[in-house]
């Protein structure tokens, strides 16, 4: 799973060749890597690849602003 | 900023008072000096019934003179119905030359309505004729949950249906009604070239700082001689040169969906007074206890828009950017 979102950050924010290079605590906002567009574009990735509804009380930097978070979010909404 | 005594020195709206006759004499040779260097002999202006358009045509008409300035009209469905009235009304007391475009018929033919409608049904199934609609941004008060776009769907029986965008119809929505923006900007452009006029930009700073404008449409202009401007003044150097007050006290609307929708619900965190101050204080390093009471805010919440200040600026930073050469060319720069 975290491959696939790594991939996904990749090939959608111009991250270079080397996905696994992302730091998974950094704050993908602060970094620069996602505006808020790509957040919408992560969202509805998130939604259709792990097939899980993202609701708006889910919309928080504790689930979605890096890599570790975005992995430990899927798996308690794939879990629930 | 802090106070003798140590703490914070609050900030009030007095900060933003100007001296509007010398902010309108210096606006008035400036555009005057860039024109002349640019060899145009007049300014087009679209006016649009708003205060920031308004107060631009009223300083082209107080540099060039109303025989050198033209004011373009260019409503179109989901405008509003006093838009017309209002810029005419403007046009009337600025005494300018006016000439009123019908643009549905080129916005018909881009696909405007037809490209976005269809996105909205994707979203909204039961859409359709009679409908109205808006897209709206949650406020950025009191949470740090990242904002997503909803559309707001109005039924001809007043029944409301409210859902969120997925990316692709957020993003088809907004290209179909830049057509807007762009199919102005084209006739402005028409209009300037064979007049030898310079095409007058009306964007405040607000609008120009946080990107607020459609890049090629209303964000293309030969000068943008209000950009220093916070809307607060704005309203001032309106008064100050005669604008009428029915545009004065209308609300600030962005007049492009068929919902009427104000600019702090699709754009702005905060109403325009309100941020204009933030934006003051943000631009001169003051911490949020410094204008948080001014604003009626938590210093919290005023850390959340300063915040979102910065992130609109990295999103929209490209809306200004010039196209990016491999090697500048030092022979024509």
């Amino acid at each position: 799973m975290e491959n696939k979102i790594r991939e996904f950050l990749a090939n959608n924010f111009f991250l270079g060749d080397d996905p696994s290079q992302l730091n998974g605590s950094s704050s993908l906002i602060e970094a620069g890597v996602i505006d808020s567009t790509g957040v919408l574009e992560l969202v509805g990735f998130l939604e259709e690849d792990f097939e899980i509804r993202i609701d708006d009380e889910d919309l928080v930097p504790e689930n979605l602003d890096s890599v570790d978070n975005i992995v430990h979010f899927v798996e308690r909404k794939r879990a629930a | 900023m802090t106070d003798p005594a140590g703490g914070v020195k609050e900030i009030d709206a007095s900060v933003l008072d100007i001296d509007a006759e010398a902010a309108t004499d210096e606006i008035v040779s400036a555009l005057r000096s860039h024109v002349g260097s640019m060899r145009r002999r007049g300014a087009v202006v679209a006016v649009s019934g708003g205060i920031d358009s308004s107060v631009t045509v009223a300083l082209a008409a107080r540099a060039f003179g109303p025989d050198r300035t033209l004011a373009l009209l260019m409503p179109e469905v989901d405008s509003d119905d006093d838009t017309l009235g209002l810029s005419r009304s403007v046009t009337d007391a600025v005494g300018v030359r006016t000439v009123v475009e019908e643009i549905v018929p080129l916005l018909a033919a881009a696909g405007c309505y037809e490209r976005r409608d269809a996105a909205v049904r994707e979203v909204v199934p039961e859409y359709g004729e009679g409908w109205k609609f808006k897209i709206v941004l949650p406020s950025v008060l009191g949470t740090d949950a990242f904002r997503l776009f909803s559309v707001v769907a109005q039924s001809p029986t007043g029944e409301t249906v409210e859902a969120r965008l997925p990316p692709a119809q957020y993003l088809t929505i907004v290209a179909a009604t830049n057509f807007k923006q762009r199919v102005r900007k084209m006739l402005e452009y028409f209009h300037a070239d064979r007049l030898n006029y310079a095409v007058i930009g009306t964007p405040n700073r607000l609008e120009y700082d946080q990107g607020f404008f459609v890049k090629l449409g209303d964000g293309a202009a030969d000068v943008k001689p209000i950009a220093h401007l916070y809307k607060t003044q704005v309203y001032a150097l309106a008064e100050y040169l005669g604008i009428p007050e029915s545009v004065r006290s209308r609300p600030p609307t962005t007049d492009t969906y068929s919902l009427p929708q104000g600019q702090d619900e699709f754009y702005f965190s905060l109403p325009y007074h309100e941020m204009d101050l933030c934006l003051y204080a943000h631009n001169h390093d003051l911490p949020p206890e410094a204008v948080a009471g001014a604003v009626g805010l938590s210093p919290e919440d005023v850390r959340r828009v300063y915040d979102d200040i910065e992130q609109k600026r990295r999103t929209t930073r490209y809306l200004h950017l010039a196209p990016q050469l491999v090697e500048p060319d030092a022979s024509i720069e």
